[in-house]
């Protein structure tokens, strides 16, 4: 028990560490009318310019 | 003595016929934002504009905080447009996700609805919501009564 445990700390703790990190980072998401869609991390060079449109209007 | 059957249930009646109105009859655009405020405790302000960028109903009280909320949301969704979208496919709803808050834009039926929330909001769930206001807004719009059109009558009137 103890070492199932260990074992799922040890694969879900970096996986959770992540999600948190990337969950603080800015981005922009786009969703297409076909479906598909897009996210643009904030070191994105596109990303850029809609950040600054949308840090406008907060 | 009692009275007749027509006063005594006026009162109900009344309301009674209010709260069938208010089934029968689309809801206006701005029932349609109080609405997604209410369901969605996420979205701290929320725009309706139309496809000529018309503010047609807002949370905000003030003005200038409308416009610049519905401003900054059409020049995300064109630059977003102009940058990423092709003769096939086209933006339909965006999530620009910041520190402070985010902001959300999405368009159906000819109108378009910019939104604001707190930070790290529940994606999916708030788009859902916008997507419901703005057909619940779109609909309202088409079944509003339109003014009626003299150039009809006055050629009807020189074929007579």
């Amino acid at each position: 028990m103890r070492k199932l445990l260990g074992l799922a700390m040890l694969v879900g703790g970096p996986l959770y560490l992540r999600r948190r990190r990337e969950a603080g980072r800015e981005r922009v998401q786009l969703h297409f009318d076909d479906g598909s869609s897009v996210t643009l991390a904030d070191d994105a060079p596109d990303a850029q310019p809609l950040l600054a449109l949308a840090r406008r209007a907060l | 003595m009692r009275a007749a059957i027509g006063e005594e249930l006026g009162d109900g009646l009344r309301k009674r016929a209010t709260h069938v109105g208010s089934i029968v009859w689309p809801v206006d655009v701005a029932s349609a934002l109080a609405d997604l405020t209410e369901i969605s405790s996420q979205v701290e302000a929320a725009v309706v504009v139309d496809a000529e960028g018309a503010v047609l109903a807002s949370t905000i009280a003030e003005e200038p905080g409308t416009e610049r909320l519905a401003v900054a949301g059409l020049a995300l969704l064109e630059a977003a447009t102009s940058r990423f979208g092709t003769s096939v496919r086209t933006v339909l709803q965006l999530e620009a996700a910041l520190r402070e808050g985010s902001i959300f834009v999405a368009r159906e039926g000819g109108l378009a609805i910019v939104a604001r929330t707190s930070a790290a909001p529940s994606s999916g769930l708030v788009l859902y919501d916008l997507r419901t206001c703005l057909r619940a807004a779109a609909e309202a719009e088409q079944k509003k009564p339109k003014p009626r059109s003299r150039r009809a009558k006055k050629t009807e009137t020189a074929d007579a």
